[in-house]
């Protein structure tokens, strides 16, 4: 990573990947700035980024803590507004959105996984899952089913009655990826997925998210600092001071 | 597509709100206690007031004011004999003898009872006792003797208590002395042929009762009345007797029980503001526990409610599972309250026993026996009141809520 070249955002060089903004994107995102004040600091998570994502690439973030990977997943994924700069996904311009048009973008076309488990513990892992395809309306026969396939598919037969305190740390992580991909969205943002995983977790998680990024084109961008994590993405975006330095397809 | 995801979130929001609900399930028991008590003393405190009036009201009723009254237009003004009136028409009998109509026709007038040892004042009431009988407790209530056996009897009925004042006894002979339409004294010597008790002690040394024909051949005005009283199946509902009497009686002073008792009338007002004093003044001690509960309750979610936002939920479900929560816990309380209630009333049916406070009861024109009424639109208003109440003091924390920022609750700890 250190011998990458540092580059401007609007300067692309040879080993960058062109963001050309097309109806193929996935992510769309311009000159998006968001400085957070905490008392009299001012700190830039993001300093003018732009990033065109396809559909079906399957990205990493990397970058140390507060280059600004979380915010721009965050302004990505609809969760936090940047003060500039535009976010399209799958060409629908989402930075202007009210609260409850964010949300139906979000329900619609973007699965989230995030660091610590988050499930909700009044749901058992079955309901976790259906929870996002309950919102969007779909039948209860096709979300039994769609949910049984998928807890199938990440290892957890058997354990669908289970509620979160009764699910270990890797099985909540799962049940979270089985959330985020079972109503198969366009996109899926992770967080650090594996950062509360151990190597087999790990590796058991990752080769289903290219599974699904190989078998169904869904894109996935995810946010770590774990090398293992980074090795398995075709893309990897290097993030500093809100910036991004070096942006590598493989 | 938004209206149909939003019927769809029903499901899930439902779900939510009782199952969080049953999260701390000590501190939703406690609120629950709260308000199924806060209720349950509003309704059973509403129930004995209402009782109590009830019973003012039915004590009158009973005795001798009646749900409707009809007299010479100057009678209420000066209750003397001058202000006598003819018999009912026709066409107002033929309407009063029907269902569920009861009446009876009067002289009543102010008299002085003489014994040998006393003289007192009281309303002599030249009644119809087969009439009577069917408006008026105190016929029924003779304790020794009999009641008058016509309108022609020429004997008299007096109470207890003015025997007792009077310290004489069945048997015995009084004086009645009142005064003719000419203002000459009319006086007359009756055998005392019965002593009538009353719940009210008061009552025992008010009236003294003689037959109506004997009553108008005393005070010498032909067959001229000095009221008309008339009942129906309830005292609530008397409008429309009293407008059709109106239209059959022109010239004639028709009342309902409510004017010719002001008091009692008011009464019954007053109780409905006090209803409403008593519920609101509950609610608010209630209010406090209640919105606690409820700020606890998002606080402690903080994260859990960013993190359905960032699934996609929207603002307007999350108020809905916050305000559900709240609808939930009030009827599960207002439910035991209710229960509490019945179980409470049903076996009080007959009344609470207050002889220590007989004589403050009978300051109010109440029997010193308390019975609680349950109507069902105080029950509807206290129930509805705190429901509606309940659910705008969820208002806030529910719209809080609904205004978090996903980003800062997903990094609540």
């Amino acid at each position: 990573m250190a011998e990458n070249k540092r580059v401007d955002n609007k300067l692309i060089d040879d080993n960058v990947v062109k963001t050309n903004v097309s109806e193929n994107s996935a992510v769309d995102c311009k000159n998006l700035c968001k400085v957070f004040v905490q008392g009299d600091a001012r700190i830039t998570a993001l300093d003018h980024v732009s990033l065109t994502i396809p559909k079906g690439d399957f990205v990493c973030l990397s970058g140390p803590s507060g280059s600004g990977k979380t915010t721009l997943l965050n302004a990505i994924g609809g969760l936090d507004t940047p003060d500039s700069g535009e976010v399209r996904i799958a060409g629908q311009r989402i930075d202007q959105l009210g609260k409850a048009a964010m949300a139906d973008m979000r329900l619609h076309n973007i699965g989230f996984v995030f660091q610590a488990y988050n499930l909700i513990p009044v749901l058992s892992a079955r309901e976790n899952v259906e929870f996002v395809m309950q919102v969007q309306g779909v039948s209860m026969a096709e979300r039994r089913q769609k949910t049984q396939d998928i807890l199938s598919e990440v290892g957890l037969d058997g354990m669908e009655d289970r509620r979160p305190h009764q699910l270990s740390g890797g099985q909540q992580q799962r049940v979270a990826v089985a959330r985020a991909i079972v109503s198969r969205p366009a996109l899926v943002l992770a967080d650090e997925p594996t950062a509360n995983l151990d190597s087999v977790s790990m590796e058991h998680l990752m080769d289903l998210f290219v599974e699904l990024n190989q078998n169904h084109r869904i894109t996935f961008v995810i946010a770590t600092h774990d090398q293992r994590v980074m090795a398995y993405a075709r893309r990897q975006i290097h993030m500093q001071d809100g910036k991004i330095v070096s942006d590598e397809r493989r | 597509m938004n209206v149909a995801a939003t019927s769809h979130t029903w499901g899930i929001v439902w779900r939510l709100a009782w199952r969080n609900l049953w999260r701390n399930y000590r501190r939703t028991l406690i609120m629950l206690s709260a308000i199924a008590i806060g209720s349950w003393a509003m309704i059973v405190m509403i129930s004995f007031m209402r009782g109590m009036v009830d019973d003012m009201i039915n004590n009158s009723v009973q005795h001798f004011l009646g749900h409707v009254q009809i007299h010479n237009p100057h009678y209420r003004d000066d209750p003397s004999i001058v202000n006598r009136m003819p018999p009912l028409p026709d066409q107002a009998r033929q309407f009063l003898d029907q269902p569920p109509w009861r009446w009876s026709q009067r002289i009543r007038v102010p008299a002085v009872i003489s014994s040998e040892r006393e003289s007192l004042g009281v309303e002599l009431m030249g009644i119809v006792p087969e009439g009577e009988m069917t408006l008026s407790s105190l016929p029924k209530q003779i304790s020794s003797g009999h009641f008058l056996n016509s309108a022609d009897s020429d004997g008299i009925v007096i109470g207890a208590r003015l025997a007792r004042r009077l310290q004489t006894e069945l048997g015995k002979r009084v004086v009645i002395m009142s005064q003719d339409p000419d203002n000459n004294i009319a006086d007359r010597g009756f055998p005392i042929v019965g002593i009538y008790t009353a719940s009210m002690e008061s009552l025992e040394e008010r009236y003294a009762f003689i037959g109506l024909h004997t009553a108008q051949r005393l005070l010498n005005v032909g067959n001229s009345l000095s009221e008309v009283e008339i009942q129906g199946p309830d005292f609530r509902h008397v409008d429309n007797l009293y407008e059709t009497l109106q239209q059959l009686l022109p010239g004639r002073d028709v009342a309902p029980w409510y004017r010719l008792d002001t008091y009692l009338g008011t009464m019954l007002g007053v109780m409905d503001g006090f209803v409403l004093v008593w519920i609101v003044v509950i609610f608010l001690a209630l209010s406090f526990g209640l919105v606690n509960t409820l700020v606890m309750a998002v606080y402690e979610r903080v994260r859990e409610i960013g993190l359905i936002m960032a699934l996609g939920m929207r603002p307007a479900a999350i108020m809905q599972q916050i305000l559900l929560e709240t609808l939930l816990l009030l009827l599960l309380g207002l439910l035991l309250g209710n229960l509490l209630v019945l179980l409470t009333v049903i076996p009080l049916h007959d009344g609470i026993e207050l002889t220590s406070v007989a004589e403050g009861m009978e300051m109010f024109g109440a029997t010193p026996r308390l019975y609680p009424v349950l109507y069902a639109k105080d029950w509807c208003l206290a129930n509805g009141l705190v429901i509606v109440l309940g659910l705008l003091a969820g208002l806030l924390p529910a719209y809080r809520a609904s205004r978090y920022d996903p980003v800062r609750a997903l990094s609540k700890h």
